[in-house]
């Protein structure tokens, strides 16, 4: 069987960094050949994780596919643990998705100061970062590849970045390490008790989870305290946010479409890989803080929005309100709270990385993301790009039948009900954190409709009325095609969750039912 | 009683090298002269090849005061490896500043023969002279630039410190005497062990002055005083040999009178060695954030570095085997995964000072442009000192957090608390020389940047070494988890 052929997926895995080894070696002068070079490696990756979603399983996505298990450190113990199961998939190959039309994007429009070499191999390396988040099983395999993401992305905001990009690089890094020391005391912790409860594997994601639980439920709590502040770090969980509306404003538009597309997911991925199933008390514990949480940065994402000038800026606090839909899902433990988070991943994933791509295109025509400065009439001057940027941003703020609705109404409808352990205590709070979820949806259409209003409709002002303001050009299409197709069809063809849905179920079970 | 060649193997090989330098020195005049360097490391992998075969073993001569087992070749393995790449980054400084070449390479290998015998010692005098052995050469190779008055400074600072330092040891291991009626340290800790939970203050106060004589060695705060002057003033190399191996020696001794000697007392050592564990770091990252001369921004993060090795000494517990085990495990980890790294940062800062002198953190603008391998090679450098991946240094903060929740005791997660403010704060001046060397633009008229080979090789060694460790840390971390790296301790 194909999906029994492990070293198809560390193939995948491990390709860009071939790939970055390739694009290192060619002579700098052959800008374009390099960047085609780089179309063409990205879009291997992706054709090689295209043969993984096909010889993939879907019918018994529950089970880890395509592994490899090869011991790696004998003196702790760690695996080189390589899977790919319904959870992961959806992720995994949008990873692939993203980094090529990144790529393609490249080819046309690339930030000063050029340097496409060095951009394509950071970005490539990059994605074998990300990617190995969501393949690895074996705790220590997944902290490596959580910390390898750093070093690329700190370079693409530092070099491509804008002007307070020293500034943003270095926030994003220590922000993210110092959340990242916290879980690896916590994954030490979970190891050291799996070792005494005598795991044979104490790394391993998938025994750790059938462990059904480490540890008294004091040191569960302990032990998610740590784990949490990194994941809550990267996704970001209010208040941990302040270094993302910097890296995405100041990030290259390539890295704000990674960034938001990717790199936020490897937090919520974390949640409910490893935080959830095998702390489970210690998740039961954290729940109601975590909706809680997540529903002040529904409200605090929008009203941050409200009052951004800058579009960029307006789009990355809506990445925020987003996440907090997705944090809510968590919270809730149950099946279609997983269901819901994971669906707001991809959408998020999506819709937010094309409005990233329309926030950058944006910046390459007026040389200003300032909503003022614009001033209206976008419709008139570009009415393919503003019907683009009506649509997204349609999907973004929830609009049923399009991609971002299942995310947001899934999540509020399993908090209504969350898992009975936690029901037991906290269903009052459920309830309020529903309501106030809710209104946060009306504040979120608020902020994209007054967006709007504000830069599409209207006429142009005197400023841009004369200037030659090319409409969407032919590479912007190639690059964005996939992503306009995916908004739509995630709405009324939510077939992620199929994808998911016996993973999830598998999942929940290790949460003590749901 | 027989003397075990084998044993002693290394350091006899260390010995006939050094001698023949000295002569060959004499015999060679002007540009000839440098070939002592190449002689020097011949004479280290000769002493690497005897090194390698004692693995397994477990050999004791001159009545037990010197014992080769798997901790104490791990540790002259990492010693000579140092010595190879310190080697490295002297050749082209020494051969071009033209100054006590052979005096040179004769103090730097003297020096070592004191580390080579540190690991193995299981006797306070030994262990007192080898690390005399260690510092006297020191005091002299940080004053080889003798025009210069920095140079003098750091010699004599370092050199009134040193002889502090050992004088307060030396009163500590007389008291000692007087409590135990011996210098073995088996001995003593059997003795130690008599006085159960009530021991006169003397007995303690003894204990903590031979702590406190190697404190200085390493330079713990507040015994850190005469480290940044000495760095800054010292030739690079020998920077680079202080901040590295000499350390190294020191804490291998800190190691045998600690977990051995004084293991019954763990109680008294470990919350003090822990407190200053967290000063040191604290201390010596918040001053580097402060630096502009890379030499001292290198100096104090060592300072930095070692509170970060001391973190296992906090976690020391009387009668724990297991915890003291990987303890020790996380400290000899740290130090192999600091090594390369380490040495390497200074290669970088030679490659950059050689011709122009440069050695503030403003002339590495543009590196990136001007010599992008140089550049490259320093942020792995940096990037593993501050312990983010694809270097080893993730792996020594690793096994630092491993023995800490091995421990597991409140004291350690405050010893961990801090060891992650502290990652923090030092990846900040690390990424400024990052941000420094790839995102300025060179300065107009900057001299170029002109390692030469030899130095290249070396740096692309240590970069590989530093790269492929993380890749692969099992190389390592296999040989430092050898069981019985504590029970062959005594």
């Amino acid at each position: 069987m194909l999906n029994e052929q492990g070293w198809l997926l560390s193939l995948a895995l491990f390709f860009p960094v071939i790939g970055a080894a390739i694009i290192v070696a060619m002579p700098s002068e052959a800008e374009r050949t390099v960047k085609r070079v780089g179309v063409v490696l990205t879009g291997i990756t992706l054709a090689l994780s295209t043969v993984i979603a096909f010889g993939f399983d879907y019918s018994s996505g529950d089970r880890l596919q395509f592994e490899t298990v090869v011991p790696w450190i004998d003196a702790i113990g760690a695996r080189y643990h390589l899977g790919i199961d319904g959870i992961s998939m959806p992720l995994f190959y949008l990873t692939g998705l993203l980094t090529f039309l990144c790529a393609i994007y490249t080819t046309k429009i690339i930030p000063e100061p050029g340097k496409p070499k060095a951009f394509l191999a950071l970005m490539m390396l990059l994605q074998t970062g990300m990617a190995g988040t969501f393949l690895a099983f074996d705790l220590v395999l997944f902290f490596i590849f959580w910390e390898v993401v750093l070093v690329p992305m700190y370079f693409m905001i530092g070099m491509w970045g804008g002007p307070r990009r020293e500034y943003a690089s270095v926030k994003f890094f220590l922000y993210t390490l110092f959340g990242s020391v916290f879980m690896l005391v916590g994954f030490l912790s979970v190891y050291f008790a799996a070792s005494d409860a005598g795991l044979a594997n104490p790394w391993d994601i998938i025994e750790l989870s059938q462990a059904a639980g480490i540890g008294t439920s004091t040191f569960q709590t302990f032990a998610f305290l740590g784990i949490f502040l990194g994941f809550a770090i990267k996704v970001p969980v209010w208040p941990f946010h302040t270094w993302l509306p910097d890296a995405h404003t100041e990030a290259p538009t390539v890295g704000s479409v990674l960034l938001a597309g990717v790199l936020l997911k490897m937090g919520t991925y974390g949640f409910i890989r490893i935080a959830l199933p095998i702390l489970p008390e210690g998740a039961v514990r954290f729940a109601p803080l975590i909706g809680v949480l997540g529903v002040i940065g529904i409200i605090y994402g929008s009203l941050a929005c409200l009052a951004q000038s800058d579009v960029k800026r307006l789009i990355a606090f809506s990445s925020v309100g987003h996440m907090g839909f997705v944090m809510l899902g968590i919270s809730a433990m149950n099946e279609q709270g997983i269901q819901a988070a994971l669906y707001g991943n991809i959408a998020h994933a999506v819709v937010t990385g094309m409005l990233f791509f329309l926030a950058g295109s944006l910046h390459e025509r007026y040389h200003t993301r300032d909503i003022a400065t614009i001033g209206g009439g976008m419709l008139v001057k570009m009415p393919r790009y503003g019907a683009l940027l009506v649509f997204v941003s349609m999907a973004s703020l929830g609009l049923p039948g399009l991609a971002g609705f299942w995310g947001e109404f899934g999540a509020l409808w399993a908090a209504r009900s969350p898992a009975p352990a936690i029901a037991a205590n906290w269903s009052g709070l459920y309830l309020g954190l529903v309501i106030a979820g809710a209104a946060g949806t009306v504040l979120t259409a608020a902020y994209f409709l007054w967006l709007i209003q504000r830069v599409g409709l209207g006429t142009p002002t005197e400023r841009w009325a004369a200037e030659p303001l090319a409409d969407v050009m032919p590479i912007e299409w190639v690059s964005w095609t996939p992503l306009l197709i995916l908004v739509f069809v995630l709405g009324p063809f939510p077939f992620v969750f199929n994808i998911q849905d016996p993973a999830v179920t598998n999942l929940v079970s290790f949460l003590g039912g749901g | 009683m027989a003397i075990d060649f084998a044993a002693i193997a290394p350091e006899l090989v260390l010995t006939a090298t050094a001698i023949v330098v000295l002569l060959v020195d004499l015999v060679l005049t002007g540009g000839a002269k440098q070939l002592v360097n190449p002689l020097a490391g011949i004479g280290a992998l000769v002493a690497i090849g005897f090194t390698l075969p004692l693995w397994g073993d477990d050999r004791s001569t001159f009545g037990g005061t010197f014992v080769v087992n798997d901790y104490a070749v791990v540790l002259k393995l990492i010693f000579l490896v140092s010595l190879l790449a310190i080697l490295g980054i002297s050749w082209r400084y020494f051969a071009e500043s033209r100054f006590f070449q052979g005096e040179y390479y004769f103090l730097l290998l003297v020096s070592f023969i004191g580390m080579l015998i540190m690991p193995s010692a299981r006797d306070l005098l030994l262990l007192f002279v080898a690390l005399e052995t260690v510092s006297i050469p020191g005091f002299v190779m940080a004053g080889l630039r003798k025009r210069d008055l920095y140079s003098s400074e750091a010699a004599i600072k370092f050199f009134l410190i040193g002889v502090l330092s050992v004088a307060l040891m030396l009163f500590g291991i007389s008291m000692m005497y007087g409590f135990t009626g011996t210098t073995s340290l088996s001995g003593i800790a059997q003795e130690l062990g008599q006085w159960g939970s009530s021991p006169p203050p003397l007995l303690l106060a003894s204990l903590l002055l031979i702590i406190v004589g190697f404190g200085f060695k390493i330079s713990a705060v507040p015994f850190h005083f005469w480290a940044p002057d000495t760095y800054a003033g010292s030739p690079i190399p020998v920077a680079a040999m202080l901040a590295v191996a000499s350390k190294t020696a020191g804490f291998a001794g800190l190691i045998a009178v600690t977990f051995i000697a004084f293991e019954p007392f763990a109680e008294v050592w470990a919350p003090a060695l822990g407190v200053l564990a967290i000063f040191t770091m604290s201390l010596g990252n918040l001053v580097a954030l402060q630096q502009r001369d890379m030499v001292r921004l290198l100096a104090w993060s060592s300072v930095a570095q070692a509170g970060y090795m001391l973190i296992p000494f906090g976690l020391a517990a009387s009668g724990a085997a297991d915890v003291n085990e990987a303890a020790v495990q996380a400290t000899v980890f740290y130090i192999a995964a600091y090594t390369l790294p380490n040495i390497g940062a200074f290669g970088v800062l030679v490659a950059v000072n050689r011709r122009s002198g440069y050695r503030s953190i403003e002339d590495f603008a543009g590196l990136g442009a001007r010599h992008p391998f140089m550049a490259m090679a320093m942020t792995t450098f940096l990037l593993s000192l501050g312990g983010a991946p694809p270097t080893v240094g993730l792996w020594a903060k690793f096994a630092i957090v491993q023995a800490g929740a091995r421990a597991g005791d409140t004291f350690a997660y405050v010893l961990l608390f801090f060891l992650i403010i502290n990652s923090v704060i030092a990846f900040f001046y690390y990424l400024k020389v990052v941000w420094v060397m790839w995102m300025t633009e060179p300065r107009d008229g900057m001299e170029p940047v002109t390692p030469g080979v030899n130095l290249s090789l070396v740096t692309a060694a240590l970069v590989f070494g530093t790269v492929l460790l993380f890749l692969l840390p099992g190389l390592i971390s296999d040989a430092t988890a050898a069981t019985d790296l504590v029970a062959g301790l005594s």
